[in-house]
């Protein structure tokens, strides 16, 4: 199975899903070292692309993650609503007119949704962010998608190398967003946005499965 | 959590309402979270639009009038409205002669602000965006974010806005606003953290004995925390935080401000320990301000801004303005 519009769409209805479940884990971690309101604002953000797809009724993959990153877009406010917003949209992008996206499109769309976070936030590997699940996550993929493997191997691969990113953040001491400015005091942490981009991977491979 | 609330969905609706029911004078939308001057912008004027999270009464939305912005946008609680809603504001606030978006250094707001630039030029209003930076306990490095912007935001608002009320253009408007924030220091000593509605319980916990040293407006934890002392140390240490970034020299505009939960007797006493430490330092204090002007809910402390005047920036400080928490002159 690839990663069509029925996929797509359940990716983003089961992100909401379980962001809704985690919001008050993701809005503690948030407390402890930004501004605790990320699990609010992801929540609210994720229903609002949950809205966006049922309104619009997208018939590409590629249009389903368009629609999600515009509600994101519109709705979250904060670092996150643009970050996730624009990251959605540029991988919609990517996967253009596609109707069944194989391993290797997802793959480059999930690269592009790194591009688009990496650009706005102006964040590397290494700064505590969201970037630090997503790269390794994206290239867990990549990897395997030119070796052959399936969108499900690779999407499980992913979320594996997500978790394993946001561990790394624990004793990283944060350079970019609000934990920015707790200079040492944010070191024994996990980055809420690496915290809340794991659970979207995992969401991948769940419906990918 | 024990607040004066309908619920935490309803908080800023309610507020909004509020604003509506208290100042004739401002047109609010509370539907789509915009507070602009009624009879809209000025024709052929600058027009100047800020906004940020909501819980920092009275910014934004209470230095919207003369003088001042010309419309604001609220978000959720501590956090960044959404592009869509400043494009809103920017539109409301485009008189034909430009927008100046003033915009706290935090990256959602410096994100969504910018989102809401490039749709503001897609339908041709000019927009310049100044990024106020007045924290002197944020280290401006590779290393952070960069220096936040908190206080100063006041002053920035309060002169940019005189600037653009007498016919400057939006380039001039713009450069005015970057020197007010250029000469504008600030630095916040929290004593308790404010609680967000939709969290129910404090952003940090300080024992009896602590203060939160560099507080963000969020909650934010500080970059250290200190013990207890009297008023007349915690005055002193700010100052000499401020100080060391920018020397406090000539004649200076001091902001006392509280943070949300701090009684006016408090306020005033630590002005006057500010007053004493600043003549002490060779430097006069000609313009002043003590009271709530940037909160953080209910959190609880203070804050000092100072902001070294000239001739033309004491001037158009001076200058008249009437919005619902600034007023004088009119």
């Amino acid at each position: 199975m690839g990663f069509d519009t029925a996929t797509a769409t359940a990716w983003i209805t089961t992100a909401n899903a379980v962001v809704k479940e985690d919001e008050a884990r993701l809005t503690a971690l948030d407390a402890a070292i930004g501004d605790g309101d990320h699990g609010a604002n992801l929540a609210r953000g994720l229903a609002a692309a949950v809205a966006g797809i049922e309104e619009k009724r997208p018939e590409t993959p590629g249009g389903v993650l368009v629609a999600a990153g515009r509600g994101i877009v519109a709705k979250t406010g904060g670092a996150s609503g643009p970050l996730y917003g624009s990251a959605l949209r540029r991988a919609g992008k990517a996967l253009g007119d596609t109707a069944d996206a194989d391993a290797t499109q997802l793959g480059a769309a999930l690269e592009a949704m790194l591009a688009a976070i990496v650009e706005l936030g102006a964040a590397a590997e290494g700064d505590k962010t969201m970037v630090d699940a997503l790269t390794p996550a994206v290239q867990a993929f990549t990897a395997l998608a030119a070796d052959g493997a399936e969108v499900a191997a690779a999407a499980h691969a992913a979320a594996d190398a997500a978790e394993a990113g946001l561990a790394a953040t624990i004793p990283m001491q944060a350079r970019k967003g609000r934990a920015s400015y707790l200079g040492a005091r944010s070191v024994g942490h996990e980055d809420p946005g690496a915290a809340s981009m794991t659970l979207l991977l995992r969401a991948l491979a769940e419906v990918t499965a | 959590m024990k607040k004066l609330i309908n619920s935490p969905d309803t908080v800023i609706t309610d507020a909004l309402r509020g604003m509506a029911a208290a100042h004739p004078a401002l047109e609010v939308d509370v539907e789509n979270r915009v507070i602009s001057r009624a009879g809209g912008p000025a024709q052929g004027k600058v027009g100047l639009v800020s906004g940020g999270g909501s819980g920092h009464e009275p910014l934004h939305g209470g230095y919207v009038g003369y003088g001042m912005l010309t419309a604001a946008a609220p978000g959720e609680v501590y956090t960044s409205p959404v592009p869509d809603q400043i494009l809103l504001a920017t539109q409301r606030a485009d008189g034909g002669a430009g927008v100046l978006h003033i915009v706290k250094n935090y990256t959602g707001d410096v994100l969504n602000f910018r989102m809401a630039a490039e749709l503001a030029e897609d339908e041709d209003i000019r927009v310049v965006s100044v990024v106020t930076d007045d924290d002197a306990a944020v280290e401006d490095s590779t290393f952070t974010a960069g220096r936040r912007g908190v206080g100063g935001t006041v002053m920035v608002e309060k002169i940019a806005g005189a600037a653009a009320e007498e016919g400057a253009d939006l380039d001039a408007v713009a450069a005015i606003a970057t020197r007010v924030n250029e000469r504008t220091r600030s630095f916040a000593i929290a004593l308790h953290a404010g609680t967000v509605p939709a969290a129910g319980k404090p952003g940090f916990e300080l024992a009896e004995n602590e203060v939160e040293l560099g507080v963000g407006i969020h909650g934010e934890p500080g970059r250290e925390r200190g013990a207890m002392a009297p008023l007349h140390d915690l005055v002193g240490y700010a100052l000499d935080v401020i100080h060391a970034d920018l020397p406090v020299e000539g004649n200076v505009l001091v902001m006392l401000n509280g943070q949300g939960a701090t009684p006016l007797i408090e306020l005033y006493g630590a002005f006057a320990e500010a007053t004493a430490w600043i003549e002490g330092h060779g430097a006069t204090v000609t313009r002043s301000l003590v009271g709530n002007y940037i909160t953080s809910l209910d959190q609880s402390g203070f804050s000092i801004t100072v902001t070294r005047l000239d001739d033309e920036l004491t001037r158009l400080w001076d200058a008249p303005v009437a919005t619902p928490a600034l007023r004088w002159g009119r």
